[in-house]
């Protein structure tokens, strides 16, 4: 993996389990040359993107792609916010209609993209296994089964022994699980460099180090003075979106991450727990959950953690604990890996669980790509595919009305 | 002359002082400790510890760092892929 490569096998700050993501280490990644502001700002765009995380790349290679003219600013690099904090797990969920056809729709869209990807973006289809530890979770398992059947998407209702046979190192004692095979993984920092080197093949300009101070009624005003003029703002900041348009329902959310170093066939699906669903839902309260990915490297992502409230970066050690306690409890021999690196982010958070893809009834110029929480590698692509249908008239592939801002801003269409 | 042991690397006995590490051992039997993600062979760059770069399989735990483990007698140090 490519975080293993370049700041995992030389350095021992990460064998400390450093707090810090490595910043110098992304600018090499991402190696996206800065542009110097000045050279964008007295040309005219049809769409200025702001935020350059996987969301904003898409957006970016989707317009461009059918020939508008944009610029992406970002006032760091691409892909730094919760795209270099996300597991790259491209799913398909089922809490919703709309949540299932947004993440159905985007796995297609991945799935029609993915010989097109670098070899560095990984994409693996390795498909998913929730995992049942008990019979009322075993339920939900037929439960989804049936769902999923319903509506085309392939799924394998595993007993005790087939989920064992599936992955040797999970406990014993667990009820079953659902394979759902068509779901995969990929490395999410990668996976926006190449959708904005795309964008930027076609046109696309894109501003980095340059922060946004305001955005609205058809100008994004940089903090250095600069301002773009444009039709279209596409407010794709994620979990400070909510920072650029105020009013907006988006709150961070933060998330733990532990990587371990190369450990070749210990694990082969991304492993869920069913029970994934009562915590990761709850918003209460701080919340952990097994979850873990398979690296083509060998090496073991290991997931997730829930936190509202959380403001600062750095890795709270009582969330690793409970983490990794979680973690064992479901496959006991993680506890011989060797883990190299623990760092965090910011999901974007909405009140119902859907992103907020659309207009802002408050400003005619403004759209919001936002709000994608912990799903927003997987519909990335899908977002940008609606947006770009709204903007251009074109007819959406899906019914787009559940995310459309207006549904929780009624109170701002006659402000 | 220091005492020789023998010690098995890659599935082959060799000889090697006492005293010696895991390292020294690769390095006698000129194999290398490890195979990078971009498939290249890897061995000691620090020599104390830091870098993780000397990593290799020991009696069967994974990822030991060779440069900071003496041989004994009967050990098994095989390279990483």
């Amino acid at each position: 993996m490519v975080l293993f490569a370049l700041c995992g096998e030389s350095s021992w700050l990460l064998r400390q389990f450093r707090t810090q993501p490595c910043r110098a280490t992304l600018y090499t990644l991402v190696r996206n040359t800065p542009r110097k502001a000045e050279t964008v700002t007295n040309a005219i765009y049809d769409v200025v993107i702001v935020g350059a995380g996987i969301v904003g790349a898409a957006c970016a290679d989707e317009f461009a792609r059918r020939s508008l003219r944009v610029a992406v600013v970002d006032r760091e690099v691409v892909g730094s916010g919760a795209t270099a904090a996300g597991m790259g797990h491209i799913v398909v969920m089922d809490d919703s209609e709309a949540q299932f056809a947004l993440t159905r729709y985007s796995q297609q869209l991945w799935q029609a993209l993915r010989n097109d990807l670098p070899a560095d973006v990984e994409y693996d289809q390795c498909g998913t296994i929730w995992v049942a530890a008990d019979e009322e979770e075993m339920a939900e398992v037929r439960r989804k089964h049936h769902f999923y059947e319903a509506r085309g998407v392939p799924s394998e209702t595993l007993d005790a022994k087939r989920l064992k046979q599936s992955e040797p190192n999970l406990r014993d004692g667990l009820q079953g699980g659902l394979l759902v095979p068509e779901d995969a993984v990929l490395y999410p920092p990668c996976a926006a460099r190449f959708l904005m080197q795309r964008a930027q093949q076609h046109g696309a300009k894109l501003v980095l180090g340059a922060s946004v101070s305001t955005l609205g009624k058809g100008r994004v005003l940089l903090s250095d003075g600069l301002q773009l003029t444009s039709e279209i703002i596409i407010n794709a900041a994620g979990a400070w979106s909510a920072e650029l348009t105020p009013g907006i329902d988006v709150k961070r959310r933060k998330g733990h991450l532990v990587i371990t170093d190369r450990y070749p066939a210990f694990l082969r699906h991304q492993l869920v727990e069913l029970g994934y669903l009562k915590s990761a839902h709850s918003v209460a309260s701080d919340s952990v959950a097994f979850n873990v990915q398979p690296r083509r490297t060998g090496q073991i992502l290991i997931g997730s953690s829930r936190q509202f409230g959380a403001e600062h970066k750095e890795v709270d050690q009582e969330m690793i604990v409970r983490m990794l306690q979680r973690a064992q409890e479901y496959m006991p021999p993680l506890r011989d890996l060797s883990a190299i690196r623990v760092w965090t982010g910011f999901r974007a958070a909405t009140p119902d669980k859907l992103p907020f893809i659309g207009p802002w009834p408050a400003d005619k110029s403004v759209f919001l790509a936002t709000g994608h929480e912990g799903l927003g590698i997987t519909t990335s692509l899908a977002t940008a595919t609606i947006l770009a249908d709204q903007v251009t008239g074109a007819k959406p592939e899906i019914p787009i009305e559940p995310y459309l801002p207006s549904r929780v801003a009624k109170e701002y269409a006659h402000a | 002359m220091p005492d020789q042991i023998s010690v098995k690397v890659n599935g082959a006995a060799i000889s090697v002082p006492s005293g010696a590490t895991a390292a020294v051992a690769m390095a006698i039997a000129g194999q290398p400790c490890r195979t990078s993600v971009t498939g290249e062979p890897r061995g000691p760059l620090c020599g104390m510890g830091i870098c993780f770069e000397c990593r290799v399989t020991i009696n069967g735990v994974p990822h030991c760092r060779s440069c900071q483990i003496p041989c004994e007698p009967g050990m098994e140090v095989n390279s990483e892929v």
